[in-house]
């Protein structure tokens, strides 16, 4: 194993009981994520990436396959110390700031939540100090402790949301569309913070979000899910200037870019699953560059490894 | 298209609010054209008045709130001075119809989507029987529904996100409506879906000949469907020019700030360019350019007093004090200068 701060290992969650409405949401998925690094997650409403987070935090169940931390595996049963580590070291922050924050818990009570959970503390002082950091560290007055959620702004809230996280003093980050719900003035602020914190406590992003042009800008690697599958994973500049599976090229063309000369003049492609022809032989998960990853059968890996290469010879 | 008169026209409109004895001004005096025709695209951050400014098109207004004074000039009439629910209903659905960005509280869950537009054209065009079911089955092909023959039968939860907001779209559209606003459609949308619907009202448009004016905070969507942009901030339109002009040559400070936020416009491991501190309360009076307490270049006029609208050519003008003549020459951000090169390397 390399030096993955976090491996997904061929995980699957399937929902439904019965075999009749069983639903699989992930089906399969492997990738690491490095220390230090800031891994995308992207895909449409439903694809399964929320899932995916939510495993990675140990909300949702598996069905199969492992998650890794550190190379010690904390999905099924672990241990106490284990798990106290894992519940310490991997916080969640989320969407929606609004439904994510308990309305009738003062900030004070929010932001140690973690801490009460894990007992994170040894006096009501230390407890206190530590709330005051988180919330200095995310740009709000520790004055703020003593208030309710709702006298705050959306972009205060998730603010508010991130403490609680930084409180715990994790080392990965699983940021479920943490700017989505945000007005627009607003989510420069906190993506700024995100990038401000990764560079100072040297945290480690798994950023899970639709939408792509915030993506490349703060990601390093990004994955591709469709319909609980990866199809492509790369690095994100790389994805986004050669862009191999069909899926992946239908969702950046539709990508709406602040340049109203362009846009006016780009074409928009569709991805239809008819185009691959797995009657002879399935896909599989292959490595058309180095660090570019594909799903994909023989017949398209050849067609695909043709296509970077021509694209950098290309000047 | 400045020469010929416009379809609507708003001047100087006011809008208040009563909320628990405290009066709130949404909007301080706005004033737009629409042109027929046209696409016009309303941007700006959250409480800045787009969808109150729009909904008053339609008498539209929460209960508490009221048109204070101004004009909305439409089809020879002062639509603003509307008060019974009989005149609005001449205007509503009928000649001004609105979509909204979460389809599902548009639509009734409890009945088919077919009845759903039958009533409107029994409401709007006398239609009943056979001839509503027909022209609604035709309305439904034609925003894309496929196979609307059974599809008519369903109901709103049998629909996907997307075919939801189709739906409602043929709603609106039922009655062909002169003007059509569009609130965000495309807001709770995957990319895929979006950019499918804004080429179904793009192609609606063309096909009906109506005028559209989109309410969007995302840059990237009204830099493809619009042809005119307004940017609105604290109840005011403080900018407004063709699509070209907005996104090549902005002026306003705000709408820098606005632009320069854009992740698309930011250089990767840079900080972002952030608008810092907050709108104005509008339960106060504002004095000065509203805009002023935020913006970094803030003149000392801004603080004292408001600007009026300045020119910079027939279609775009700018409410700052920057575009006065004894003002010092202020150069836009690099976001903007970028957009601005980029645009100019086309031209050649
Ligand atoms: N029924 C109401 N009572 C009191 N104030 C209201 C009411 N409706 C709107 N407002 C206020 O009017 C102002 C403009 O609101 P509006 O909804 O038009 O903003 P918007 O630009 O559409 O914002 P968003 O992007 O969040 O939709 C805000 O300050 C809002 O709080
Ligand atoms: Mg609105």
């Amino acid at each position: 194993m390399s030096d993955a701060l976090l491996t997904v290992d061929k995980l699957r969650v399937e929902f439904g009981s019965s075999a009749k409405k069983r639903f699989t949401a992930v089906k399969d998925v492997s990738f690491e994520i490095m220390k230090g690094e800031t891994f995308g997650l992207v895909g449409e409403s439903g694809s399964g990436k929320t899932t995916i987070g939510r495993s990675i935090v140990r909300i949702n169940e598996l069905s199969s396959g492992r998650i890794l931390w550190k190379g010690k595996q904390i999905s099924g049963t672990i241990s106490k110390e284990l798990d106290r580590e894992v519940v310490q070291k991997i916080q969640m922050i989320f969407q929606d700031p609004m439904a994510s924050l308990n309305e009738r818990a003062k900030v004070d009570y929010i932001v140690s939540e973690g801490l009460y959970n894990i007992g994170g503390f040894a006096n009501e002082a230390e407890r206190k100090a530590k709330v005051e950091k988180a919330l200095l560290e995310v740009g709000l007055l520790p004055e703020f402790a003593s208030r309710f959620p709702h006298e705050f702004s959306g972009g205060q809230r998730q603010r508010i949301g991130i403490a609680r996280a930084l409180i715990m003093e994790p080392e990965l980050l699983v940021a479920d569309e943490p700017i989505s719900a945000l007005d627009v003035s607003i989510r420069a602020q906190v993506l700024n913070l995100l990038s401000e914190l990764q560079k100072k406590n040297g945290l480690t992003y798994l950023f899970i979000a639709h939408d792509l042009s915030v993506v490349r800008f703060i990601t390093d690697r990004i994955a591709v899910i469709n319909k609980g599958d990866i199809v492509e994973l790369a690095e994100t500049e790389e994805l986004f200037e050669h862009p191999l599976h069909p899926y992946t090229k239908a969702l950046l063309s539709a990508i709406p870019v602040p340049d109203p000369r362009q846009e006016k003049r780009k074409k928009i492609r569709i991805y239809d699953p008819a185009c691959h022809d797995y009657s002879k032989e399935g896909p599989s998960w292959q490595e058309a560059a180095p660090g570019h990853y594909v799903l994909g059968n023989a017949a398209e890996l050849a067609r695909y490894r043709e296509e970077i290469a021509g694209a950098h010879a290309a000047p | 298209m400045a020469s010929t008169t416009p379809l609507l026209s708003v001047r100087d409109l006011v809008i208040k609010f009563n909320l628990r004895g405290q009066v709130l001004t949404a909007i301080r005096g706005a004033s737009l054209d629409l042109y027929e025709g046209e696409t016009l695209a309303i941007v700006g951050e959250s409480g800045s008045g787009k969808s109150v400014f729009t909904k008053s098109f339609l008498g539209m207004l929460d209960q508490n709130g009221w048109v204070d004074s101004g004009s909305i000039m439409f089809e020879g009439k002062d639509i603003a001075g509307y008060k019974s629910q009989d005149e609005w209903r001449r205007i509503r659905g009928k000649k001004i119809s609105m979509v909204f960005q979460d389809p599902m509280t548009a639509l009734n869950p409890l009945r088919t989507i077919g009845k759903q537009i039958e009533e409107v054209l029994e409401l709007h065009q006398g239609l009943s029987g056979k001839h509503a079911t027909l022209a609604a089955i035709d309305i439904l092909s034609k925003v894309g529904i496929p196979d609307a023959q059974t599809r008519h039968k369903q109901y709103p939860h049998e629909f996907s996100g997307g075919m939801r907001q189709r739906v409602v779209i043929a709603i609106a559209m039922a009655c062909k409506p002169k003007i059509l606003i569009c609130d965000e459609p495309t807001t709770a949308l995957d990319v895929t879906i979006q950019a499918q619907i804004l080429d179904l009202i793009r192609a609606l448009q063309s096909d009906f000949g109506f005028t559209t004016i989109y309410i969007t905070h995302d840059l990237g969507v009204v830099a493809n469907v619009a042809d005119r942009v307004a940017v609105m901030y604290a109840g005011q339109i403080i900018e407004q020019g063709t699509v070209e002009e907005l996104f090549y040559d902005p002026r306003h400070p705000y709408s820098w700030a606005l632009l320069s936020s854009l992740p698309q416009l930011g250089i990767k491991h840079e900080a972002l360019y952030a608008i810092k501190g907050t709108p104005p309360n509008l339960f106060n009076p504002v004095q000065g350019d509203a805009f002023a307490p935020r913006n970094p270049n803030a003149l000392n006029i801004d603080f004292l007093l408001e600007p009026p609208d300045f020119s910079v050519s027939p279609t775009h003008t700018v409410r700052s004090w920057l575009l006065d003549g004894r003002a010092p020459r202020l150069e836009p951000p690099p976001a903007i200068k970028a957009l601005k090169a980029k645009y100019e390397r086309s031209e050649q």
